[in-house]
């Protein structure tokens, strides 16, 4: 119940009741975007944007610029030398 | 599938492993050991389990599996509540699948759907009310049970029913907050955990600040993870790092989703629909003080308690069961006499063995009962 799944906005359902579809693997959902809209977003804008899909709403967008960061960071984890770093 | 597949790489995994033997090596983590990391929520049990993560863990290193998962800490008396409303005549109870095998004292809501009363499972709240919109003669009322990641969906989905004027569309409300949950944890004095893997989901709803009393007050580290297995090495290898370095402070490795004031709308539509109860009851744990919430008196006419005319009473938990012990991390789930006898996922006796986010369930499944 509590696991969220990433979706891409493929289409806009109705913007007045902040409805959209999702794909997610392959499967299109309906989902309620009121979390994700703020007075700068606006539902047309999310076209193709990625989304966390919980329990038919999307509750954050997905950060393509964060995630990538986070798979650097894990390169250079293994990259990197624990007897280096002990070192004075 | 994108922002899964590459947070799943199984040889990354294990070189994250081998980094974290190497890291633990180090004089100041030797004497540490073992450093035990809790991890809060269900989502993260339910991947350590599904990708054998404890295999690739270096000794000295252990994992307690917390309680955060919504459907273990149900307490039985709700669900005699749902049962009582189910067999109204005129009621249709909906709720997520997960809730239903949860055993109550006069059994689960699996088994009164079999005796004829009308419960559906849905996978939105929006799927509920849907529902009331096509039975306009019946009561339907929605069971809302979740930690603050499932709280704004029911919110919002009760303000759209409110500017619908959906009469026949109720709450039956339990929903619970996880601060005051881990609060009692770190209060207890056989609790042993030197550090938190944060719930992920949750800290994308209410942001990272409400932690900072485990690090400034308690002393120890967070680190709030996303659900992938390198999601969650990688929070274990931020652990360790705080640790070595005498730091205790909320960090984020989930930032792709995770800011850290979390969602706004979603904590307005929260501050709007619910407020705090005085206390609420949790299976294995008891009663904890303002750890639940209720709906606010301006929404009382969609509240399902109205239709209930004597709540059910707290009782006893069955002694055989072990749950409390697992839940505060004393016991492996394994360790339980029931594990795998008494209790299976087919005929769960404790709530851990019920969704697949619990961890009796999650070592159930994938590790067998031997
Ligand atoms: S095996 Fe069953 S009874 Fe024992 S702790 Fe787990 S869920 Fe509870």
């Amino acid at each position: 119940m509590c696991l969220g799944v990433p979706g891409e906005i493929v289409a806009i359902d109705s913007a007045a009741t902040a409805s959209a579809v999702v794909e997610i693997s392959g499967v299109r959902r309906r989902v309620n975007l009121t979390c994700v809209l703020t007075d700068n977003i606006r539902p047309e804008s999310l076209l193709g944007q990625w989304v966390l899909v919980h329990t038919g709403f999307a509750m954050s967008l997905i950060d393509a610029a964060e995630a990538q960061h986070t798979l650097t960071l894990l390169a250079e984890l293994e990259a990197f030398s624990v007897d280096q770093e002990a070192a004075p | 599938m994108k922002y899964v597949d590459e947070f799943r790489n199984p040889v990354e995994a294990r070189r994250l492993g081998e980094h974290l033997a190497r890291r633990m090596a180090l004089p100041e983590l030797q004497s540490r050991r073992p450093v035990r990391i809790m991890e809060v929520c269900g989502g993260h049990t339910h991947t350590i389990f599904r990708y054998g993560l404890e295999a690739l863990l270096p000794e000295g290193i252990e994992l307690i599996h917390g309680p955060g998962c919504p459907v273990c800490v149900l307490p039985p008396e709700r669900i005699d509540d749902c049962l009582t409303l189910a067999e109204q005549h005129d009621v249709i109870l909906t709720t997520f699948g997960d809730a239903m095998r949860v055993p109550g004292s006069r059994g689960s809501l699996l088994q009164a759907r079999a005796r004829g009363a009308d419960i559906r499972t849905v996978y939105s709240p929006l799927d509920a009310l849907q529902v009331a919109r096509d039975n306009p003669d019946r009561k339907v009322v929605f069971f809302a049970l979740g930690f603050e990641t499932t709280m704004p969906g029911t919110a919002i989905t009760l303000q759209q029913a409110v500017e619908e004027g959906i009469a026949n569309f109720y709450l039956f409300c339990h929903h619970v907050t996880i601060v005051p949950i881990l609060k009692a944890l770190l209060d207890d004095p056989f609790m042993q955990v030197d550090a938190f893997i944060g719930p992920g989901h949750v800290s994308m709803v209410i942001g990272m600040t409400p932690y900072t009393f485990i690090a400034d007050q308690y002393r120890k580290p967070v680190v709030v993870a996303g659900f992938e297995p390198l999601d969650i090495l990688q929070s274990i290898v931020m652990v360790l790092e705080q640790l070595r370095e005498g730091r205790t402070e909320v960090e984020n490795q989930y930032i792709r989703v995770v800011s850290r004031d979390g969602n706004r709308q979603a904590l307005q539509a929260v501050a709007d629909v619910f407020a705090l109860r005085a206390r609420s009851s949790w299976r294995g744990l008891g009663e904890i003080e303002r750890s639940g919430v209720g709906l606010k008196p301006a929404y009382a006419a969609f509240d399902a308690e109205r239709l209930l005319v004597a709540p059910s009473v707290r009782r006893a938990e069955p002694v055989d069961c072990r749950c409390s012990e697992v839940l505060k991390g004393q016991l492996h789930p394994r360790q339980c006499p029931l594990f795998g006898r008494a209790c299976t996922p087919e005929h769960p006796r404790g709530a851990l063995m019920v969704s697949s986010e619990g961890a009796c369930a999650a070592c159930h499944q994938y590790q067998g009962r031997g």
